[in-house]
């Protein structure tokens, strides 16, 4: 006889990372909506760029579909200056997902003339949407869902679970459709799409307990490692080819780990020793800053910078 | 830990950010980068010290103009509980965005500001909160101190509440004297408040009792049917088919007796994985279910009707008139419908019902009575959220216009 599987709400310590009531009914809505959009939209696909938040959503969708396979293809949109541990993992857990990957690529945007060349160092972050949206138009997806939460920034914070985009990818704050219930409305016209954000209400907390109580795997660099550094900003920023130091800066190794992943030029460590999802857990409830505050540098250019990108179609 | 989801609602400018900044701000929910953001916005536009309405209105035009547009969704915990907070906006121009925040929520924080009493925003969301069955009203009394902290005009406001949320039929209101400025009475206690021996509102949001909805006999929306391995390729065997969804009540146990509705074929439960509610179900018999359908218990099974009389909240300019084509969106079954009957609106200043009514405008709440083109599985909203309740969506914008509350299922069940 089969009964209902509690074993994910079960882990050894409970009281520090508890599935509980909270993780649960943030686990199960999670399902809910990505099942919804699955069956209502004609070609979904999902945001995934390595990171720990879009790594737990292809956790999600793995659970929402078993034992069937996950009926959508991934979407990574490559801005050319990704830490190339996080590319080597993406293409590990695809392929052990029997999952297609569509890579939306900023070099090929910037030498097919979509978008303007930054020169070798410049940020490529902002220059991440056309190529998301070109790709949009190209495989004709009607759904995108994404690892955002509300949590992550004060324009985030007014998303809806399911976000219209029209025509030409833009997002209208001042206008988003009523989201009433559970009851979510995926209609849209050709050439529109939605975003979907399954995981919405989850905190970074959240993520970090979902990841410990389910052992999953992430890119080492979340956890403490040594690395070769620059200070910039206030940031610790790691040296590579497309992030040299700059005159008068000196490179120093330190003991760090990265609390999201980005484009390497404007993706920060912290010094951390955290080295297990529990450790993680314990530094980030003592954390006082957020962390989008704590590593990136794309956030602060300005007082709405999020918006800013977000209304352009950024994810 | 226990999770409560709770909004804030309450007429333009009687505190509902500051307050919501408050709370966050005394129960250190804040992070310094977020403080830091604050105190630099609240220095260029003039002000000093940090302009807690800032933490929730988060957009562009919100800070231009200093109101709330859309909902804004906050996260904090104590030892004692975990909240999902929703900032909803006072304006009556964006009530569609006060039903969104409201809708999930399980208490709603309803402000009014003490030099004003009531007015009619505060009656049109406390009604609406009570048209979503929310059980529990917190009636926070803000801006106190610019009322000398009088304990008479907390009183009269409060039992002026009180009247009217009997009318509304709500059945617990708490009324609370504070200031979301100073933080009075938010998270720790206020010094002009000797006569109040009530809790503060973190308290007070602790320790009221998690509403329990949705108990009761199975009902299984179906969400999709999965296949077992297909496209797994080797060792896929003729498997049963599964059912997934998320219940809206009961929990399915192998062996139990179902109906799928509408189609009113039975069966029994053969297996069940998955955390509740997210399952996936299988049955003893091969039957035709498909995604819209509803899986329930067989000795207590949803009506089955072709017609439903429900509450209705209009959230579109374009309005609602007897004769007018929609969808509705019940569970996960999307079906054409058509208004048949518009029996009563709400006049949200009086809180009096008119009847022979001819339309349904922006932002009113009236009765409806709709026909759809397929039986759908229901039950009254009063006695489940899930399988009594629909969106009303516009076939030509896509736009959701309506929020329906079931009154009672009309009709005979199959
Ligand atoms: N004196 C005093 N002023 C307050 C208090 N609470 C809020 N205010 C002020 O009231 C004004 C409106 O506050 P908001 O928090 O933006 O009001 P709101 O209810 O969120 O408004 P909307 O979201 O646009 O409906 C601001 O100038 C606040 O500083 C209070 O307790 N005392
Ligand atoms: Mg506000």
């Amino acid at each position: 006889m089969t009964v209902i599987d509690q074993t994910s709400t079960e882990f050894d310590d409970a009281d520090r990372v508890g599935l509980d009531h909270r993780l649960a009914q943030l686990e199960a809505h999670a399902i809910f909506v990505i099942r919804e959009v699955a069956a209502e939209c004609e070609r979904p696909v999902l945001l995934f760029s390595g990171g720990k938040d879009s790594v737990v959503m292809l956790h999600l969708a793995k659970k929402a579909f078993e034992p069937g396979v996950i009926p959508f293809p991934v979407m990574h949109v490559d801005t050319g200056h990704n830490f190339p541990e996080v590319i080597e993992f993406r293409d590990r857990l695809v392929e052990q997902m029997g999952v297609r990957l569509v890579v939306a690529s900023v070099q090929d945007a910037i030498d097919e003339g979509r978008v303007a060349d930054p020169g070798p160092t410049g940020s490529r972050n902002r220059l991440q949407t056309q190529p998301l949206l070109y790709e949009v138009g190209r495989n004709k997806f009607d759904a995108a869902f994404g690892g955002a939460r509300r949590d992550e920034d004060k324009a985030r914070a007014k998303e809806r679970i399911l976000s219209f985009r029209d025509l030409f990818g833009q997002w209208d704050p001042k206008n988003q459709r009523p989201e009433l219930w559970r009851l979510y409305n995926p209609r849209v016209r050709a050439g529109e799409h939605l975003r979907a954000f399954p995981i919405s209400d989850w905190t970074e907390l959240d993520i970090w307990r979902y990841i410990a109580v389910n052992d999953i795997e992430l890119p080492q660099m979340y956890y403490a490692h040594q690395r070769e550094v620059v200070e910039r900003d206030g940031m610790l920023l790691a040296t590579s080819e497309v992030t040299p130091a700059l005159p008068g800066e000196t490179p120093f190794v330190e003991t760090v780990r990265y609390r999201t992943v980005g484009d390497m030029t404007c993706t920060g460590a912290v010094r951390s020793d955290a080295a297990t999802p529990l450790e993680v857990l314990t530094e980030i409830e003592q954390s006082r800053i957020t962390e989008r505050g704590a590593t990136r540098a794309d956030d602060k250019f300005s007082e709405a910078a999020m918006e800013d990108r977000k209304r352009e179609g950024y994810f | 830990m226990e999770l409560l989801r709770f909004a804030t609602a309450g007429s333009v400018d009687d505190g509902k950010s500051t307050l919501i900044g408050r709370l966050l701000h005394d129960t250190k929910a804040l992070f310094d980068d977020v403080i830091d953001a604050v105190a630099a916005t609240t220095a260029r536009r003039g002000g000093e010290g940090l302009d807690l309405a800032l933490v929730t209105d988060g957009l562009r035009a919100e800070r231009e103009q200093g109101i709330t547009i859309d909902v804004a969704y906050r996260y904090f915990s104590t030892p004692l509980r975990s909240f999902v907070i929703a900032d909803t906006p006072g304006h009556v121009q964006y009530t569609r965005n006060m039903v969104t925040g409201a809708s999930t929520s399980d208490v709603a924080v309803i402000l009014v500001d003490a030099r004003h009493g009531l007015r009619e925003q505060s009656l049109r969301h406390a009604a609406l909160s009570a048209l979503l069955g929310i059980q529990h009203l917190v009636l926070a009394v803000n801006k106190m101190d610019l009322v000398d902290w009088s304990e008479a005009r907390f009183t009269e406001i409060r039992d002026e509440f009180a009247a009217l949320a009997e009318r509304l039929d709500v059945p617990v209101v708490t009324a609370i004297p504070l200031c979301a400025l100073d933080g009075g009475n938010v998270v720790d206690p206020s010094p002009h408040t000797p006569w109040y021996d009530g809790p503060c509102l973190l308290e007070h949001l602790e320790t009221l009792p998690l509403p329990r909805y949705d108990e009761g006999a199975l009902r299984l929306p179906v969400q999709l049917v999965i296949k077992p391995g297909v496209g797994s390729g080797a060792g896929v065997t003729a498997e049963r088919r599964w059912y997934a969804g998320s219940l809206a009540a009961g929990i399915p146990q192998v062996g139990q007796e179902i109906v799928v509705l509408p189609s009113g074929t039975h069966s029994r439960i053969a297996a069940v994985e998955g955390n509740a509610p997210a399952v996936r179900v299988q049955l003893e018999h091969e039957l035709d279910v498909s995604r819209g359908d509803v899986i329930a218990d067989a000795h207590d099974a949803p009506h089955t009707v072709p017609q439903i009389l429900a509450r209705v909240a209009w959230m579109a300019d374009k309005p609602l008139r007897a004769g007018s084509h929609v969808l509705l969106k019940h569970g996960t079954r999307t079906v054409k419908a058509v208004a048949t009957q518009l029996h009563d609106r709400l006049d949200v200043a009086t809180l009096d019902t008119h009847t022979g009514v001819d339309e349904l405008g922006l932002n009113e709440i009236g009765t409806v009575t709709f026909i759809t083109s397929l039986p759908l599985p229901i039950d009254a909203y009063a006695t489940n959220r899930t399988m009594g309740s629909f969106i009303v969506i516009d076939e030509v914008t896509n736009g959701t216009v309506g929020a329906g509350m079931v009154a009672e299922p009309a009709g005979a069940p199959v």
